[in-house]
């Protein structure tokens, strides 16, 4: 079993138009900022991108939005300075926004990784983020109905990997990127490097490879991120 | 006279006990951390997956891979914890946080929460404003009393969009603190030579005044930061 891919422009190369896309990280920790330039490279359409920010000046998401690579995005804080690609776009109405509570964006993702048909939170109740939705009251509290969120791939980034798709993380690399890596169908982790099976300690590996389909060792921090 | 950011940060910091987790939202409560007492043990934590976040990191210190949710460069403290985003948030929303000390833009009588959008805001964008408000044991406000234009924002009933209802259990402004107490704001403290008829003139809802009313305890400055305006 070898999952390592040489290069990002392979690791991205089957993604059709119009797939939905799930990427990790939180500013520049964890994120696949390498994935998503080889993907802007494929100019490809109508992409459904599922990021908690909303991309950075004209580099990874924020590059792919300002290319019109992307019909939707659902996302949590999308409304950083960085983001002027996803605020002109949304603006003059070329694409579509989806913005979540961040406990029920990643719940969500949690969710259909999981296996789950969705829950019940108490966040955004009583608010306009609930309108339309369901509420139940359990134990004399109000919680809405959330539906999970799956995706076609998911594009994260890990610290060091083997050929098995085994990940660790350092520092606040997490965030996002354990719980996307069970919530696509094709799982593409861009790490920093990549170690011969058996290096990395069982405690450590924080994704077991069952989740990874692809793995791409990159230069580490090419261009340092305020934001994602 | 009333207190600068600073001295808001200060009066809450004496009032966050050892064994604290609390989560600081941006703006005066990001400022809060560095007046508390001296051997205390109060952990921050961050929507991104920390417990134990320390001061932010040195120009040219900075770890390409830890940020808070704020997007600084920070560092940890000794016996910090890291983890991803779903237990992040199972801390907030399971109510193991103790306090979460946010900034607002409005807060009703009831305690309503309004600090995420502005009304005619074009792009929405929440963050982790509305699990945090539904999700701590304690939410408290900490914000100046009124806006740059002068108008109250402690009002009978928020205008702009909620984060929560009747989340927020007490509130930290430069001329006052006030508990909420059902649909009651009781006034605690007033700011050094502040009167509780100044106080109620710049709220936008009935304040109850009790016997035990008494003065913030902010000293005009601490080691050279200025707590009260001139």
């Amino acid at each position: 079993m070898d999952k390592c891919v040489p290069t990002c422009d392979e690791a991205v190369a089957d993604i059709p138009n119009g797939a939905t896309i799930m990427m990790g990280g939180f500013g520049p920790p964890g994120f696949p900022a390498q994935l998503v330039e080889a993907l802007r490279r494929r100019r490809l359409r109508d992409l459904v991108i599922i990021q908690c920010g909303g991309g950075t000046e004209d580099y990874a998401l924020g590059g792919l939005i300002l290319d019109g690579a992307v019909r939707k995005l659902i996302s949590s804080y999308p409304t950083h300075p960085g983001a002027w690609a996803l605020r002109d776009r949304y603006l003059r109405g070329e694409i579509e926004l989806e913005v979540l509570p961040q406990g029920t964006f990643v719940e969500r993702i949690r969710a259909a990784g999981a296996g789950l048909g969705g829950f019940y939170t108490p966040t955004g109740v009583g608010t306009e983020l609930a309108e339309g939705k369901e509420v139940r009251i359990i134990n004399g509290r109000p919680y809405v109905f959330e539906l999970p969120l799956s995706a076609d791939f998911a594009f994260i980034k890990a610290h060091r990997a083997d050929r098995w798709g085994n990940l660790t993380y350092r520092r606040t690399m997490r965030n996002f990127n354990p719980i996307m890596a069970m919530a696509a169908k094709v799982v593409i982790a861009e790490v920093d490097e990549i170690v011969a099976v058996g290096e990395l300690s069982p405690e450590e590996i924080e994704t077991p490879g069952i989740f990874v389909d692809r793995v791409v060792a990159t230069e580490r921090h090419p261009r340092l991120l305020r934001r994602t | 006279m009333p207190l600068t950011r600073e001295g808001i940060a200060y009066r809450i910091a004496q009032d966050l006990p050892d064994g604290s987790y609390v989560n600081l939202g941006v703006g005066i409560p990001s400022l809060v951390l560095q007046f508390l007492p001296e051997g205390r043990d109060v952990l921050v934590h961050s929507e991104n997956g920390i417990l134990g976040v320390g001061p932010k990191a040195a120009a040219g210190q900075e770890d390409p891979d830890l940020v808070n949710a704020n997007g600084d460069y920070v560092t940890l403290l000794p016996g910090a914890s890291l983890f991803d985003h779903a237990l992040s948030f199972a801390i907030i929303r399971g109510g193991h946080l103790t306090h979460a000390i946010l900034g607002a833009l409005q807060v009703s009588r009831r305690g309503d929460l309004s600090n995420w959008k502005v009304p005619g805001q074009r792009v929405p964008g929440v963050g982790g404003a509305m699990d945090l408000a539904v999700g701590a044991q304690r939410v408290w406000v900490a914000m100046t009393h009124v806006t740059e234009r002068g108008e109250p924002k402690i009002v009978e009933a928020c205008t702009y969009p909620l984060t929560a209802p009747r989340c927020v259990k007490r509130i930290y402004t430069d001329l006052a603190v006030i508990r909420v107490e059902g649909e009651d704001l009781v006034l605690e403290e007033v700011a050094p030579g502040v009167s509780p008829q100044e106080v109620q003139a710049c709220t936008g809802a009935p304040l109850r005044l009790t016997a035990d009313l008494r003065e913030m305890p902010v000293p005009a400055e601490v080691r050279g930061v200025p707590l009260r305006t001139p």
